[in-house]
C-alpha cells in the first residue's frame, strides 16, 4: 500500500501536470472550465482500486504511482512511419506525442461534407460546433480515467460527415508515442459526428518509437452515430511493452443506427479497453468484436458496457482471447437494459484460448436487465489447442509449429471475419498474422524469462 | 525390402496394454485388412502407424521402407509418405479445406525437396480429385470437415489421400456410417490408388467393405494379437461365422503375408 505521503506527491504531480496544460495551451473559456470540473471529478474520485468492482481484476496503481509529464513535442521522419502504414490508406491523420502533425498526415480527396481534422484546429476554428457536443456523452463520473483525459484535451482526430455521405474509405488515425527520458503521457481526445444516414470507418492505431520508456496513452473517442448511420469504429493496440495504454470508446447511436466496435489488443503492458454503446434510438444494431493476444506478462482488460436505452435494438458482443506466458487477460461484460427498451436482443459470447499452464483469464457477464420482455444470453469458454485437431492436422505433414499456428489463425479469424471487408480489415488480419508469428518464433516471451515491465501486478 | 515391418509390437494407452505383441509384414503392391471385433486394437494400431504419442509402444519396432517408424514425429511419418484416413475425422472452424490441402502438400513437397505448388498449379489436380470422389466444390469453400454429413467427412479423407499420394495409406474404418453409395464412391477412389508402388491397411469391422476394395490378405485381430491371418476368403468365413469363431481356435501364427 502506498502511504498517504506518496499518494500526495503521486497527487502533486497530476496537479503540476494540469496546471502546466491549462496554461501553455490557448484554450477558450468553455473548454478551460469544462478541463476545470473533470479534473476536480478526477481529484475527487481518484484512482480506481481492485476493491471497485469494474476494476476488480486490474490494478492501475503502476499508473497511480508514476509521475508522469505531458508528452513533449517530438519530430518523426516520414521514413520511420512507413513500418506502421497500413496498405492502402489513403486518409491518415498522425499524432506524434499527443499532437497532431500536419507534415505527416494526408487526407486525400475528401468528398464535399466529410471533414478531418484535428482537433485542436476545429476548436480554434469553429468552437461553437465542438463545445456541443465534447464532453457530452463519455462518463467522467463513472471513469476516473475519462475524467483525467477530459481534464487535459489539447488534441485529437475530430471527423464530421455530413447527412446522408457515404465515405468508404476508412480514416487511419497514428498515434505514435516516442521515448523519453522519464514518463510522459498523452490524452488523446477525438471527436467523431457522422450524421444522420451517413456512412464512415476509422481506425486508431496506437503505436510506439525507439526504445522502450514508461508511457501512458488515455484516450477517449466519443463516437455520434446518427439516424440510420453506419460505422465502424477500429481500436488497434500494439505498443512496447512498458506501455500503459487506456481508452475509452463511447458510442451514441441513433435510430436504427448500424455501429461496430472492433478492438484489437497486441501490445502495451497494462492494457484497459473500454467499449461503452448507448443504443439510444429504436432499432439499433450494434456489433462489439474483439480479438486480445497476450504473452510475456502483459495485462490486456476488456471492459464493455452495453446499454439499451431503447427498444427493438440488438447488440452481439463476440471477444476472443489467446493468452501465452504469464499473460492475464479480463473480460468483463456489462449489459445494461433499461426499462423502456423492450424487445431488446442482446447476445454475449467470450472464447479462451490458455496456451501456457500460467497464463490466466477472467471472464464475467453482467447483466442488468430492467425490461421485461427482452432476449439476453451470455457465455464464456476457456480452453487449449486441441490435441486432436493439432494431431490432425500433423498427420497430414504439417509441423507442429505451423499447425499451432494454423489453429490460433483460425481462432484469432473468426474475429476478423466480422470486420468489414477493405483496407481496415487488411491491415487488421495482416498484424494479427504477424503477430501469431512472432508469439510462435519467441517461446522465451512466452514462457516469461524475459522480464518486460518493471513493475509488478500486486501492490 | 518390405515397405512396412511390424515386429512384436506391444502398445500401452493410460497404462493399459492394447496391443500385445504384433507382427505384420507389407510389401508395396499389396492390401491387407485388419478385421477384428470393437475393442481388439485395430484403430490403435492404425493410430500409432500415423505417430499419434498419446500410444506408448513398450516393446517392439515399426521399420517403414527401412527406417525407423517410431522415431518419427507425425508431420514426418506423413512426409515419408504413411497416410492415415481417420475413423473420426476432426472438425476445424476457421481453417479453410482448400487452403488447408495445399499448405499439407506444399508441406509435403519441401520435406522432399520439391518445388512448392501455387495456386495455380493446384487448383487443375485439386479438380481432377474432387470429381473423382464426386464431390461438390462448395464444400471447399468451407471450413475442413465443418458441418459435413458423416459421408461427405470420409470423402474428404479419401480427397486428401488422393492429393498427398502416399505411399502407405491406412484406413480406419473408413466404411463406417457410409450408406451403399458413399461407400462406392469411398472405395473406388481408394481403388484408384492401387499401384505397384503402394500398400494399403485397410482397418474394418465389416466385411462389407472388402467387396469393393478386395485385398489380398486378411488377418484377424483379437484381444491385441493376431490371431489368425489368411486370403480374402478369410473375411468371407468371419461374415459367416463371427468372431467368436476366431476366439475359440487355437491361435495360428501370423506370418501368411510374409
Amino acid at each position: 500500500m502506498a502511504t498517504a505521503t506518496e499518494q500526495r506527491t503521486s497527487l502533486q504531480s497530476w496537479l503540476d501536470a494540469f496546471t502546466e496544460t491549462q496554461e501553455n495551451a490557448a484554450a477558450p473559456a468553455w473548454l478551460k472550465k469544462l478541463r476545470e470540473d473533470a479534473f476536480a471529478r478526477f481529484c475527487d474520485k481518484g484512482f480506481p482500486t481492485t476493491r471497485d468492482e469494474d476494476w476488480r481484476f486490474t490494478n492501475v496503481a503502476p499508473v497511480a504511482r508514476t509521475a508522469f509529464c505531458p508528452a513533449a513535442p517530438a519530430k518523426i521522419a516520414k521514413k520511420d512511419l512507413a513500418q506502421f502504414a497500413p496498405d492502402g490508406a489513403k486518409i491518415q491523420l498522425v499524432f506524434v506525442n499527443g499532437r497532431y502533425a500536419s507534415d505527416l498526415s494526408s487526407t486525400g480527396n475528401l468528398p464535399k461534407g466529410v471533414t478531418v481534422s484535428s482537433l485542436r484546429d476545429q476548436i480554434a476554428q469553429h468552437p461553437e460546433t465542438i463545445e456541443k457536443h465534447l464532453g457530452r456523452y463519455a462518463d467522467q463520473d463513472r471513469d476516473a480515467f475519462v475524467a483525467l483525459n477530459t481534464a487535459f484535451i489539447t488534441d485529437g482526430a475530430y471527423v464530421h460527415v455530413a447527412r446522408g455521405v457515404v465515405l468508404d474509405q476508412p480514416i487511419f488515425l497514428l498515434y505514435l508515442s516516442t521515448q523519453e527520458k522519464g514518463a510522459t503521457m498523452t490524452h488523446p481526445r477525438n471527436l467523431i459526428i457522422a450524421e444522420d444516414q451517413s456512412q464512415v470507418s476509422i481506425v486508431e492505431d496506437y503505436v510506439s518509437v525507439g526504445g522502450e520508456s514508461a508511457v501512458l496513452s488515455n484516450a477517449v473517442t466519443e463516437l455520434i452515430a446518427g439516424e440510420s448511420t453506419t460505422a465502424h469504429h477500429y481500436l488497434i493496440e500494439r505498443e512496447h511493452l512498458q506501455a500503459f495504454n487506456f481508452s475509452t470508446l463511447r458510442i451514441q447511436q441513433g435510430r436504427s443506427a448500424n455501429v461496430a466496435s472492433h478492438s484489437l489488443l497486441l501490445g502495451g503492458g497494462l492494457v484497459r479497453n473500454n467499449v461503452h454503446p448507448v443504443l439510444a434510438g429504436e432499432g439499433g444494431e450494434c456489433l462489439i468484436n474483439g480479438l486480445f493476444l497476450g504473452t510475456g506478462r502483459q495485462h490486456l482488460d476488456n471492459y464493455m458496457h452495453v446499454e439499451h436505452a431503447s427498444p427493438h435494438c440488438g447488440s452481439r458482443q463476440f471477444y476472443n482471447g489467446i493468452l501465452d506466458g504469464q499473460s492475464h487477460g479480463v473480460f468483463h461484460g456489462r449489459i445494461v437494459v433499461h426499462k423502456v427498451a423492450q424487445k431488446t436482443d442482446a447476445k454475449q459470447t467470450n472464447r479462451n484460448l490458455l496456451l501456457s499452464d500460467d497464463a490466466q483469464i477472467d471472464t464475467k457477464p453482467q447483466l442488468e436487465i430492467y425490461a421485461d420482455d427482452v432476449k439476453c444470453t451470455h457465455g464464456a469458454t476457456i480452453g487449449q489447442i486441441e490435441e486432436n485437431a493439432l494431431f490432425y492436422l500433423r498427420s497430414r505433414g504439417l509441423s507442429e509449429a505451423e499447425a499451432r499456428k494454423l489453429l490460433l489463425m483460425a481462432f484469432a479469424e473468426e474475429c476478423v471475419e466480422r470486420m468489414h471487408e477493405g483496407a481496415a480489415r487488411d491491415h487488421v488480419e495482416k498484424l494479427v498474422r504477424e503477430h501469431l508469428l512472432f508469439m510462435e518464433t519467441h517461446p522465451q516471451q512466452a514462457t516469461g524469462a524475459v522480464t518486460e515491465r518493471n513493475w509488478s501486478e500486486t501492490d | 525390402m518390405s515397405l512396412l515391418e511390424i515386429k512384436n509390437l506391444h502398445v500401452t494407452v493410460n497404462g493399459q496394454e492394447i496391443l500385445k505383441g504384433i507382427d505384420l509384414t507389407v510389401n508395396a503392391g499389396e492390401v491387407h485388412s485388419i478385421m477384428g471385433p470393437n475393442g481388439s486394437g485395430k484403430s490403435t494400431l492404425a493410430q500409432v502407424l500415423a505417430r499419434r504419442d498419446a500410444y506408448q509402444v513398450t516393446e517392439g519396432s515399426i521399420t517403414f521402407d527401412g527406417k525407423d517408424l517410431l522415431e518419427m514425429k507425425p508431420e514426418e511419418a506423413a512426409c515419408e509418405g504413411v497416410f492415415l484416413a481417420f475413423q473420426y475425422p476432426v472438425e476445424i472452424p476457421g481453417i479453410g479445406n482448400t487452403y488447408f490441402l495445399r499448405s499439407a502438400l506444399n508441406a509435403q513437397r519441401k520435406y522432399r525437396g520439391q518445388d512448392e505448388m501455387d495456386a495455380m498449379d493446384f487448383l487443375p489436380l485439386f479438380r481432377e480429385k474432387l470429381r473423382l470422389l464426386e464431390m461438390d466444390d462448395k464444400l471447399m469453400n468451407r471450413s475442413l470437415n465443418e458441418g459435413f454429413s458423416g459421408g461427405e467427412k470420409k470423402r474428404n479423407e479419401i480427397l486428401q489421400m488422393a492429393l498427398l499420394e502416399p505411399r502407405l495409406c491406412v484406413l480406419d474404418e473408413t466404411d463406417s456410417g457410409l450408406d451403399i453409395d458413399a461407400l462406392r464412391i469411398v472405395a473406388n477412389g481408394v481403388n484408384s490408388l492401387r499401384s505397384p508402388e503402394r500398400a494399403m491397411v485397410v482397418v474394418t469391422h465389416y466385411q462389407r467393405l472388402l467387396n469393393y476394395i478386395v485385398p489380398d490378405f486378411v488377418h484377424v485381430l483379437v484381444d491385441g494379437r493376431i490371431v489368425r491371418s489368411g486370403g480374402k476368403e478369410l473375411a468371407l468365413e468371419l461374415e459367416e461365422k463371427g468372431y467368436g469363431w476366431t476366439e475359440k481356435d487355437a491361435p495360428q501364427p501370423a506370418g501368411v503375408g510374409r
